[in-house]
């Protein structure tokens, strides 16, 4: 019994330093490799390096019409972002009308920032009021009702009138073309026949056509004032997708990868002395349960890591934090599980007695406080955005895992330990 | 360890409390509060020069874009600077600073970094932190009172209001800028006060159990001690891990080291000094008439 339990003991320990040693220097057999868990932790702008830019739609769109027109924008910007050929582009709707694009460790960032927000908003509007509409107009000049937008349009490329003039001429979609032959039938069915389509880019008038009749083919042309490279640069617009929405930059976020990994690395050694000191103070203030505590502690920094690697989930500074504080809580279980174990041997319990009774009265308190906390991490998670979601995620990560590592590891190797020593003063008595 | 009269002086720790809330509310009525352009929309743009260059130097750079900016140096060599400005420059603004910045030092790309929040966000964050942390509170208020009974979960609550409370009133009285760290500072404070609180409140729970005395002065005062190990070791441990990164990390891990201090002493001292003196008077207040339902 007491060998096994040595043995049993020790097979523990070496399994959580072999973990923890893969963790940290990666592993390679054969053909069979691991690498080190750094390189499979997905880091967060903050620390990585990158950009993030929210966009606001400007628009009054609401409900459904708004969902579409998001969704619309959100695969043209994923669009633009692939002809960059950027890597791991993130790009979330948040909230109704916003926008968050995540570009980690681009290179050029505002040069990034400038194609993907380069707005180039499309439209055909049916003049509707009686001031017509002229081209270099400004669109809130006059009364007009909205045809379709860029986001109908299948192909533009340029070619000539009658006149030999540059024009656009476009392809539309299978909506496209019915809207389109909509909206020339309502031209053309003004009273007078004579109706007018504004081709508006970016609220200016740059063509204002005239409509007599009912196009249903869905192609037609766009004439104006265009020399061969601005009808040439407008069709590239159009083809690489013009927003269906005007974007108004709200927040962003650039961060140099210098300046974001030197701060990373400055935090994992301190945060390595830190738990190091933590490892030292609790071996000399609680003997053997401080030994255990901090081999617990290693399996807890391990399990953390792979599974934020396992979820996918991204490092923030904010996440730090919430690691930070579920360290502390997977500290503060140990604490509460050894002095519940003093206060058992105090009242004259025998080693193995006080053990068990021990745990039995800390989980209690242990599962209440880390119950409590991770409701307040699941709520943070649910209603919070960026940081605050980075924050909860690592703290609910965390919190898990220090059940865990306190629970079960703490337990086992306090019971385990029995096997080489039964000194009440080793395990913090000082009676 | 002989039991220490933590209620003896209760009325000290609620002046204390309110008196650092209340200097705090009025530095925050006649100064401001010293808002990050986070809550204020604005550009804060930090370049890194490789050498040390005096804020005047950087100042008369810059002073054609008109942007009246703060400017202060960061890194351990003071090479970089940090140029904060009301003003919410767009990309194009950003990229025209930029090169000011790389014609005269030859920097690159990766040299800058910006922070842009247009007006609205702020107050957007803001409110939307705000609703988190009531909606999570009125959820672990329920929960609290489940398990244990409803005063603890009001006294829990209680306790959480003053700690954010109490931070605003820190931040108001040092001017320290209030950026996305104070949001940092408030979920720390939610998380870690929270677990302190439960904890006490738990040991708590027990005595109430094992003492019919209805002494609840006295109910506090043996639960505190017996805690107070706990409540030591736990706290000293967490400062030593946040006291590293705040002694070891780069400047940006400093400044969001800072906060994470301030929230843990925070709610330790609030969850024995505030949560379990409201608790015990709270009980005690309505006393007699009420039969204790503790679970």
């Amino acid at each position: 019994m007491k060998g096994k339990n040595t043995l049993l003991f020790f097979l523990i320990v070496a399994l959580i330093a072999g973990l923890a040693f893969v963790a940290i220097n990666g592993i390679t057999i054969g053909t069979f490799s691991i690498s080190p868990v750094k390189d499979d932790l997905k880091l967060g702008l903050d620390i990585r390096g990158g950009v993030s830019v929210v966009y606001e739609a400007q628009t009054d769109e609401s409900g459904a019409d708004l969902t579409k027109t998001m969704e619309q924008t959100k695969q043209i910007i994923g669009r633009r972002i692939n002809e960059l050929g950027l890597t791991e582009p993130v790009i979330t709707l948040q909230g109704d009308k916003r926008l968050r694009i995540e570009l980690p460790g681009v290179e050029n960032a505002q040069d990034a920032i400038n194609v993907i927000g380069k707005t180039a908003v499309l439209e055909f509007d049916l003049v509707t009021g009686s001031v017509a509409a002229k081209e270099g107009m400004d669109v809130s000049e006059f009364e007009y009702e909205r045809v379709l937008t860029g986001i109908n349009i299948k192909d533009a490329y340029v070619s000539k009138n009658s006149y030999n003039q540059p024009i656009v001429a476009f392809k539309l979609d299978s909506e496209g073309t019915d809207l389109f032959a909509e909206g020339t039938r309502k031209a053309s069915s003004n009273g007078t026949g004579v109706g007018q389509i504004a081709v508006v880019l970016d609220g200016k008038v740059i063509s204002a056509p005239t409509s007599r009749v009912v196009i249903t083919s869905g192609e037609a042309t766009i004439d104006g004032n265009f020399t061969y490279d601005t009808a040439n640069e407008l069709a590239m617009l159009i083809r690489g997708g013009a927003l269906p929405v005007q974007l108004e930059e709200v927040q962003t976020s650039v961060i140099g990868p210098t300046l974001g990994l030197n701060s990373f690395n400055s935090a994992i050694k301190a945060a390595i002395y830190g738990i190091i000191i933590v490892m030292l103070f609790m071996m000399i203030y609680y003997r053997i349960p401080g030994i255990i505590a901090s081999i617990a502690l290693t399996l807890y920094a391990t399990v953390v890591v792979y599974v934020m690697v396992g979820l996918g989930a991204t490092l923030t500074l904010p996440g730090i934090a919430g690691i930070v504080i579920s360290l502390g809580m997977a500290v503060d279980a140990n604490v509460i599980i050894f002095e519940r174990l003093k206060e058992e041997m105090k009242v004259g319990k025998s080693l193995r007695a006080s053990i068990d009774g021990g745990f039995h009265r800390a989980m209690s308190t242990i599962i209440d406080s880390n119950v409590t906390t991770f409701i307040a991490a699941l709520i943070l998670f649910a209603f919070g955005e960026g940081p605050i979601k980075g924050f909860a995620v690592t703290l609910m990560i965390g919190i898990i895992s220090s059940m865990f590592t306190a629970v079960i590891v703490t337990k086992s190797l306090l019971r385990f330990s029995l096997a080489f020593t039964d000194r009440k003063k080793l395990y913090g008595s000082r009676g | 360890m002989k039991t220490i009269n933590f209620m003896k002086h209760y009325k000290l720790w609620f002046v204390f409390s309110g008196a650092v809330i209340l200097i705090g509310l009025i530095m925050m009525l006649v100064n401001g509060l010293n808002l990050g352009i986070d809550f204020t929309g604005g550009t804060m743009m930090q370049v890194e020069l490789a050498k040390e260059v005096s804020v005047q130097e950087v100042a008369d750079l810059i002073s054609d874009f008109d942007l009246n900016p703060d400017i202060v140096h960061s890194g351990v060599d003071k090479t970089g600077v940090i140029i904060k400005t009301k003003q919410s420059l767009d990309n194009a603004k950003r990229i025209e600073v930029f090169n000011v910045f790389k014609d005269k030092y030859g920097i690159e790309s990766k040299d800058f970094s910006a922070d842009q929040f247009g007006p609205a966000m702020g107050e957007e964050i803001r409110n939307r932190a705000i609703t988190a942390v009531l909606i999570a509170s009125v959820f672990m208020l329920i929960y609290i009172s489940i398990r244990f009974e409803t005063v603890f979960g009001v006294a829990a609550i209680v306790c959480l209001l003053h700690d954010v409370f109490f931070l605003i009133a820190i931040y108001a009285i040092t001017g320290k800028s209030i950026s996305s760290s104070f949001i940092a500072a408030v979920l720390t404070i939610v998380g870690y006060s929270i677990n302190d609180t439960i904890v006490v409140f738990d040991r708590v729970r027990e005595n109430v159990k094992r003492d019919k005395s209805k002494d609840y002065f006295g109910i506090i005062n043996t639960s505190v001690t017996q805690t107070m190990t706990r409540t030591i070791n736990t706290s000293l441990t967490t400062l030593l891990v946040i006291g590293a990164l705040y002694v070891f990390g780069a400047s940006s891990i400093k400044e969001f080291a800072f906060p994470l201090l301030v929230g843990v002493t925070v709610g330790t001292y609030s969850s024995v000094f505030i949560a379990s003196p409201v608790w015990a008077v709270t009980r005690r207040y309505l006393g007699k008439n009420s039969h204790y339902a503790s679970k």
